[in-house]
């Protein structure tokens, strides 16, 4: 039944493009790279886009079925023309096509100059998707190795008609199994399907790799990041993580002496250490749990930034969980920077410090000095903000906190995006607090002084002390 | 106008010593809380130990849950099946108070969390402790005594190795509310007023809520007063310093759950009862005393003695025989063992199997009052001089905790306090008496060289001279009339006064000639001066490297020193983590009661038994588990619904205090309980071995399949570093367990019970495999051990 379903749905699509303006681009040639080193697969395609239509085009359409889509990290576009990069977009805004049966999702891109009829023009297009790696088994034992299966559609999906097209897939190691087509060439872990000719839009035909991964699938089922900012020149970042492997699972348990007799061998998909990069000039850097320090760590730091090195507790096995958080401390001044009308940017890069991560689910608080007002956050990609107050080190109005939340985070986040937090201080609240502490400490003398003067017995203790000495 | 200068100058240098001993205290609770920072500063700033570990969670749950959740508070995560009424069974003083000051800090918006709070509680109490010791001496034997003696307890390593950051346990507070309430009863005594009296039942009252070891205070007492009746000392003031205390003392201490009825229906409470009825009896006499005239007294006295012995008599009678009924004459297991040291390894092994149970060695002595054990009977020589009711209760406080130490190391504790006022007023009079004739001997020398100075000069040098005694003397009664101490008594009437002390000042010579014999030469006391400071140094030498090398290591974390750096051992908590993450909530893990609390607390799972040891069959069914043959064992965790069994092992790299080693507790907990475990079985001459030697029970109980499973392959021959030999049985296989997780150095082994088996094969087959587990290990292997 769903194997029939794409293709009913492509007549059904060509059917209803064809009406559209769509149909007069036509791609000459797409060539699409799947890297699938990591359990983050990315994908890289070149497309060369003719105007065969009247009119010129300013609106060019990648569609990508649901399966994808849902766990779509991000995704870039890159507009050439004659070889030189003109522009770039990071395309958010989804629409679905007007047909209720399909089964894809289409995003829009908008071209940065209209695309005369004619003329050609080069669009690359980079996306990066998570969690479409399966394991296969889905339990191994700690000798073996995890096989992970990937699906994708052989031909190129695009609402245009295409001419030639290739599909490579870029692998870590062996090979289990692949799908067979007469176009195919198999070369080291380069794996090439084409090129195919002449294919209608929509056009579909499943490609299924099984293929031996053992890199680390670390996923941070819970990431929670906590920028804090202080106008005395500091700023303090904790990240608390949650992280899952999730690779395939492990049977049997867990053998040390396997482990250490022939690491090589035993528990290839583990994996015991992470690494974080942190920003330049970070000091102060902690990596701890709920019970305590972690002890095994490297920190290695040079003006390009700071490495961290955390071994985590235990070697993680597929299925396994394990939660610890980092903190560190970051000069201000690298990060805040005044704009016009007063107001302080803070520049916060997105994302993750640990290296090759899968965030599902990632809060950032970013806290506020005491006092900041009109607040505003600028970012180029959709997260769900919200504000709340946080009360620490004898606040007494409380820190605004910005809260900025967004599902499936991947390192290409940190790599390209931004988010501006646009406020005003005052640098005077900043001696606030030390006023409020002469204060209580005068007060608390102030009451010493008085209490020694003041006389609260209810007796005349003078008399009585006189008759006690009397009797003496 | 010479007085008035000289007055003023009195009250300045009054002020000003007044400041400066304000300013020492101050620096004695830095150095009280700071020596106390070494394990987090060579560590981290971690909870220590076990029992802390279950502190910090019941403070973790008040802080989160409220006061009246925790009075309620049932705990299902331990002794699984049956559970732990916490609110009714824990001694609340530590926890409300560190729950308090995390409150405290929380409503003023400090961001601490609970965990800071309560590594940090031990060292602020230390500092507490040490001011308190202050007012304890300074009532005894003034205020340079109480200083020094709050100096030498800011640092003793006694009580540093109960109080380093992180060792978050009751004595943590209770050594501070001991000494505060021995302070406030000195206080009372030598004041007679009501209002430290009552300040002292509130003290006793927390000292109650802290620690099970407030029976001292209230036999101490008792005992205290009944030595000042004895001797004759009754007065007011002894008896206004009792009997609130044991009034609202008593009922106070029952308000606290754990103690509840306690406090009046056992024998450790017996005692001040007794006293209390003494106490009146004996103030109806002085009474009658006072309203009778001699011969008539005399009638009455013997009188009452003749009825009221007969009396005596059916009422001891009475209660002898109410206590003789119940099973441990009304004495609780442990306070037994204090009386009678042999106790408690004679039938309570779980009272014996625990370290800090025994009783000392002469090192460990010398490792935690270091040169106080010297000082200490200078101490009493000075107490004695002159014997005062303060200074005999300290006296009595050494004597009887000497005692108590020798019964338990734990205790220890309790006996450093006293070390410390003793040493601290033994110092205190050396020093006066060494400065005192250093000074004479030097104004002496000044007058000879001057003999043609002005008078004025030899009464300034002699009143300089002569202040700071006064401070270090001012209780000291034996001492003659100095021109200080002239200066002092005269002071309110200065100006009738004033011919005699500058009759005193205008020939100091002669005045100091009568009182020669008190001073001894100047080259000794230089000497001795010396000595002590040396004396004094080599004591805080020993503190800091106490508190730095033996008292500071966490126990959960180790560390050793290699020829390539420093090596971490974290297996503990690399354990716990994996059972917090790895593990389904509600999954039971059975260890030894060693674990429990550590289980509960890091990986927050369900535990058998833990440190609390209430039930001692639980823990023998525990102990027979683990003594047990793999099948009998499996059946006994199965039914106990536990599927995760932690061992730990030292084997790999040397660990001393691993299981196996506790092995005998297990066997003779166990086998006190069921009769079918024979601790004769596991024993080869004698001894627990686990070698070649080794008998085949042993070989084939759990704790030992457990600990040794695959261990043979690290090395080839199974050389377990800590029994330093060859493990006896070296392949053999699970057939009820598998090992799911052991950590880096195999500190931590964490096994699972394998699922029931389907009824497939015979029965033959699977009595064999089950009951004989020798005989189902691996074809392939050699056989080498004997009974084979």
């Amino acid at each position: 039944m769903e194997c029939r379903l794409p293709f009913s749905l492509v007549v059904f699509c060509l059917v209803i493009l064809s009406s559209t303006v769509r149909s007069e681009l036509v791609i000459s040639s797409v060539e699409k790279f799947v890297d699938l080193h990591s359990h983050i697969v990315r994908v890289v395609s070149f497309l060369k886009v003719e105007n065969q239509g009247p009119y010129d085009v300013s609106e060019f359409v990648l569609a990508f079925p649901d399966a994808q889509a849902k766990n779509l990290a991000t995704m870039l576009v890159i507009y050439l023309e004659e070889g030189k990069i003109i522009y770039s977009e990071f395309p958010t805004s989804s629409t679905k096509p007007k047909s209720k049966q399909s089964n894809m999702t289409f995003y829009p891109v908008t071209l940065p100059k209209k695309l005369e009829k004619g003329k050609t023009a080069g669009l690359d297009v980079y996306v990066v998707l998570t969690n479409l790696l399966k394991p296969l088994p889905k339990e191994i034992t700690q000798a073996e190795s995890q096989l992970l299966v990937y699906t994708d559609n052989i031909y190129y999906t695009s609402p245009y008609h295409i001419r030639n097209q290739s599909i490579v897939f870029r692998l870590p190691g062996r090979i289990e199994s692949y799908s067979e087509y007469s176009e195919m060439r198999l070369v080291e872990s380069e794996l090439r399907y084409g090129p195919f000719e002449e294919q209608p839009p929509f056009s579909y035909s499943p490609v299924v790799v099984h293929f031996e991964n053992n890199n680390s699938f670390a996923v941070a089922s819970n990431f929670v990041q906590e920028i804090e900012i202080s106008h005395w020149g500091n700023v303090q970042v904790t990240e608390q993580y949650t992280i899952i492997h999730g690779g395939a699972h492990l049977k049997n348990g867990f053998s040390r002496i396997d482990y250490q007799a022939n690491p090589s061998m035993s528990g290839a998909s583990s994996f015991r250490t992470l690494v974080a990069r942190l920003p330049p000039m970070s000091h102060s850097v902690y990596y701890r749990d709920e019970i305590g320090n972690i002890s095994t760590s490297h920190l290695r730091g040079d003006s390009q930034g700071t490495q961290l090195e955390m071994e985590l507790r235990f070697p993680m096995f597929g299925g396994w969980k394990i939660s610890f958080s980092i903190g560190y401390s970051l000069p201000l001044h690298d990060f805040l920077f005044e704009s016009d009308a007063g107001n302080n940017v803070l520049n916060i890069t997105f994302g993750s410090s640990i290296e090759e991560i899968v965030v599902e689910n990632q809060i950032v608080r970013v806290v506020l000095p005491q006092g900041s007002k009109d607040i505003s956050v600028k970012s180029r990609f959709p997260t769900k903000k919200s504000q709340e107050l946080k009360y620490s080190h004898l606040d007494i109005v409380g820190r605004p906190v910005v809260v900025l939340e967004k599902d499936n985070v991947v390192p290409e986040h940190k790599r390209y995006f931004q988010v501006y937090i646009y406020y005003k201080f005052n640098n005077i609240f900043l001696l606030g607090k030390a006023m409020m502490l002469i204060l209580g400490i005068f007060l608390l003398f102030l009451m010493c002084i008085l209490y020694m003067h003041a006389d609260l017995a209810l007796s005349k203790t003078s008399s009585w002390e006189e008759e006690t000495e009397g009797r003496k | 106008m010479a007085t008035s200068k000289v007055e003023g100058s009195s009250s300045l240098r009054h002020a000003f010593g007044g400041v400066l001993s304000v300013f020492i205290l101050l620096l004695i609770g830095v150095v009280a809380f700071s020596i106390r920072l070494f394990s987090v500063i060579k560590y981290e700033s971690v909870i220590h130990e076990f029992d802390p570990y279950f502190n910090y969670r019941v403070t973790q749950f008040l802080s989160k849950n409220g006061i009246y959740d925790f009075w309620n508070w049932f705990d299902d995560r331990t002794w699984y099946p049956l559970g732990r009424v916490i609110g009714g069974t824990v001694y609340p003083g530590l926890t409300l108070t560190a729950g308090t000051m995390w409150k405290l800090a929380n409503s003023l918006n400090i961001p601490l969390s609970v965990e800071t709070v309560c590594v940090f509680t031990a060292p602020i109490f230390s500092a507490f402790a040490a001011w308190a010791t202050y007012l304890l001496t300074k009532e005894v034997k003034g205020t340079g005594a109480g200083i020094t003696a709050a100096a030498i307890l800011a640092m003793v390593p006694s009580y540093i190795s109960r109080s380093v950051a992180g060792s978050y346990d009751n004595e943590a507070v209770a050594i501070f509310a001991l000494i505060f309430t021995f302070y406030l009863y000195i206080k009372t005594l030598n004041t007679g007023s009501l209002f430290y009296a009552t300040l002292n039942s509130l003290a006793y009252f927390y000292m109650v809520c802290s620690w099970g070891g407030y029976t001292f205070i209230i036999n101490l007492i008792p005992m205290h007063v009944l030595l000042c009746i004895v001797t004759g000392r009754y007065s007011s003031r002894l008896y206004i310093a009792y009997a609130p205390l044991v009034v609202l003392g008593t009922l106070l201490a029952a308000l606290v759950p754990v103690v509840g009825f306690n406090a009046v229906m056992t024998s450790e409470h017996f005692g001040s009862f007794l006293v209390f009825i003494i106490i009146h009896v004996v103030a109806l006499v002085y009474y009658i005393k006072g309203i009778l005239t001699p011969r008539l007294f005399k009638v009455a006295t013997t009188l009452v003695l003749t009825v009221g012995i007969a009396v005596c008599a059916v009422v001891v009678a009475i209660l002898v025989a109410l206590v003789a009924s119940s099973p441990t004459k009304g004495w609780s297991g442990r306070s037994l063992s204090l009386l009678d040291p042999t106790y408690a390894s004679k039938y309570i092994p779980i009272i014996a199997s625990v370290s800090e149970h025994q009783p000392p060695t002469w090192p460990s002595y010398f490792m935690d009052i270091n040169v106080l054990a010297f000082l200490v009977p200078a101490g009493i020589v000075a107490c004695f001089l002159p014997l005062s009711d303060a200074s005999s209760f300290a006296v009595l406080y050494l004597v009887t905790s000497v005692y108590f130490s020798g019964v338990m190391v734990r205790l220890m504790l309790v006996l450093a306090p006293a070390a410390c006022i003793m040493s601290g007023i033994a110092l205190s009079e050396a020093f006066g008496v060494l400065t005192r004739s250093m000074k004479f001997h030097i104004t002496k020398y000044f007058e000879c060289s001057h003999t043609e100075a002005p008078a004025k000069l030899g009464e300034s040098t002699s009143t300089e001279s002569s202040a700071p005694l006064e401070n270090m003397t001012k209780s000291d009664t034996t001492e003659k009339p100095e021109v200080a101490r002239k200066e002092k008594v005269a002071r309110r009437k200065q100006k009738k006064e004033k011919e005699l002390t500058e009759n005193a000042h205008v020939k100091p010579v002669s005045a100091k000639k009568e009182k020669r014999p008190l001073v001894l030469p100047l080259e000794a006391s230089i000497v001795s001066v010396f000595l002590l400071i040396v004396l004094g140094g080599l004591y805080v030498l020993h503190c800091v490297w106490a508190a730095a090398e033996a008292y500071s290591a966490p126990s959960i974390v180790l560390t050793s020193h290699s020829h390539d750096g420093l090596h971490v051992f974290d297996d503990f908590r690399e354990a716990y983590a994996w059972l917090r993450h790895n593990t389904e909530v509600d999954d039971k893990v059975a260890s030894w009661w060693d674990y429990g609390y550590q289980t509960t607390a890091m990986a927050n799972r369900t535990v058998i038994v833990d440190n609390n040891t209430w039930n001692n069959t639980h823990i023998a069914t525990v102990g027979t588990a683990m003594s047990s043959p793999e099948k009998a064992a499996w059946e006994i965790f199965n039914s106990l619904d536990v599927k995760y069994v932690l061992v730990v092992f030292g084997g790999l790299v040397g660990y001393p205090s691993d299981d196996i080693n506790k092995f005998l507790w297990m066997v003779r907990i166990g086998g006190g309980v069921f009769p079918h475990i024979k601790e004769a079985d596991y024993l080869k001459d004698g001894q627990y071995r686990v070698d070649a030697q080794a008998t085949h029970t042993m070989l084939n109980c759990l704790m030992y399949k457990l600990s040794y499973y695959r261990f043979v392959e690290t090395d080839g021959k199974g050389f377990d570093r800590v029994r330093r030999y060859e493990i006896g049985k070296k392949h053999f296989k699970l057939t009820h367990f598998e090992e799911v997780f052991t950590t880096h150095h195999w500190m931590v082994r964490i096994y699972k019970l394998k699922p029931q088996k389907n009824r497939i094969r015979g029965k033959s087959r699977k009595s064999k495999l089950g009951s004989k587990s020798t005989s189902s290990k691996s074809g392939g292997m050699t056989h080498k051990n004997p009974w084979n």
